[in-house]
């Protein structure tokens, strides 16, 4: 199972396996990793579930489309290496994949 | 005060089918929502998305499930709330006491929480100085757009509200449009006005910018950017417009003595009642073994914590289970004439 290390804001590292087909953002609520909200559930509708991605990762990453871009918008501090975690859907090329999750979510 | 059988806390799809609920075996409801109109999260987040599992219908967007929502509980006439979050819950005898932050006050049976994720707030800076100016120069929101004549404006943002009030105000303001990239989620057609209004001069757009620091004592005086690439510039402003949406909170409801986990309400799934008597939690907001985040979950939950509501508006009734194909008492209060 492919290995995912969430850095999250108080400087503790959790890395966990996640299932192939399953989203960054849910590997997190699962595992009770604390800093992702993801309240609209995986719509992509409430970038609550923004993430920094490490960046040495962001090539390998699914491409953006336009609706994430949109919703980073509204993303608490997003950044250039910013992504919405419940859009990073999880499968033997991400492992070994390293997010850091923001301070905040809003 | 309103007194009325049940309060209703949020007007998405799952309060509105609750309430349709009450109204069907017989009780009143008043029904409040921080929101400006009816529909939750379906007109809020995705008025124009396909929803694709709603029973019996194959695909419907956020906003025909609402109107139809709305058109199903029409003949009972319960009464709306907008713009109105609840604040302050006390207990009174077997009744409960609800107000809210626009003053209203309820005397109800019982409470059912279909607050969603909480209430929608607008999302705010990141900025720890902002707050200071908040609701001074500062503004999520513009209610009276006068106030900007002849001043300086600086607004973030890239979406609809962002670029219109950039439009709106660059006709008798000096408007600073900040954006952290060259894309911007608007529609199309404000995007090339701003990008005209801009050639024009009448409107300064700092794209791949964004907020550093905010300047000044009891007002603000001006604002630093920050470019992608690391360099700053301070731009003279005499306010500030945030517009990054809405995000939903918890609020108040947090401090009412409900077992909260993970931001969820815990209840039981025989009825949907909270950890206090006469409160219920229904739709994305309450937890339980299996909970799924689903509208049609959220019906069930509100057909149930209807019915659970009845012993504590008509303790001396019995509630009897009837179809609303063949109940007489139903189809009336539906206002359905039989022959």
């Amino acid at each position: 199972m492919p290995k995912i290390t969430y850095n999250t804001h108080d400087d503790k590292t959790h890395t966990i396996d996640v299932q192939n087909g399953l989203t960054v953002m849910e590997g997190a609520i699962q595992n009770d990793i604390p800093g992702i909200d993801a309240d609209c559930g995986g719509g992509m509708s409430c970038a609550t579930c923004h993430v920094y991605v490490n960046e040495e990762w962001l090539d390998k990453l699914p491409k953006k489309e336009d609706g994430e871009e949109d919703m980073l918008d509204m993303a608490f501090e997003p950044k250039k290496n910013s992504r919405l975690s419940c859009q990073l859907i999880v499968s033997d090329v991400l492992d070994g994949l390293v997010v850091n999750i923001p301070s905040k979510q809003g | 005060m309103i007194k009325t059988d049940v309060l209703i806390i949020g007007a998405g799809p799952t309060g509105l089918f609750c309430a349709h609920q009450l109204g069907i075996i017989g009780l009143t409801c008043e029904i409040v929502d921080n929101l400006d109109k009816a529909g939750g999260q379906c007109i809020e987040l995705y008025p124009d998305k396909p929803i694709y599992d709603i029973p019996a219908i194959p695909e419907c967007t956020g906003e025909e499930l609402t109107n139809n929502l709305l058109k199903q509980i029409k003949p009972f006439n319960f009464n709306f709330h907008l713009n109105q979050r609840v604040e302050e819950l006390k207990k009174v005898g077997n009744r409960w006491h609800i107000k809210t932050n626009g003053n209203k006050e309820f005397d109800v049976a019982s409470i059912v929480i279909a607050g969603g994720v909480g209430s929608f707030e607008p999302r705010k800076f990141p900025v720890k100085e902002c707050e200071k100016f908040e609701g001074n120069s500062l503004l999520y929101s513009v209610k009276d757009k006068t106030i900007f004549k002849d001043k300086t404006i600086s607004i973030f943002g890239g979406g609809d509200s962002a670029l219109d009030w950039a439009i709106e105000l660059s006709n008798t303001s000096k408007v600073n449009l900040i954006h952290r990239r060259d894309g911007f989620s608007g529609m199309e057609a404000s995007v090339q006005k701003v990008k005209e209004l801009n050639e024009q001069g009448k409107i300064n757009l700092y794209t791949k910018y964004q907020m550093e620091s905010v300047l000044g004592e009891n007002k603000i005086d001006s604002v630093k950017i920050k470019h992608d690439e690391g360099e700053v510039k301070e731009i003279k402003s005499d306010y500030i417009l945030g517009f990054f949406g809405l995000i939903m909170q918890l609020g108040p409801i947090l401090d009412w003595g409900l077992n909260i986990d993970k931001k969820k309400v815990e209840v039981n799934t025989e009825n949907f009642e909270t950890n206090i008597n006469g409160i219920f939690a229904i739709g994305d907001i309450c937890s339980y073994p299996g909970k799924l985040k689903l509208i049609l979950s959220g019906f069930h939950e509100g057909a149930l914590a209807a019915r659970g509501c009845f012993k504590y508006a008509k303790p001396d009734e019995k509630l009897r289970f009837e179809f609303t194909t063949t109940s007489k008492a139903a189809q009336e209060r539906l206002g359905i004439k039989n022959d």
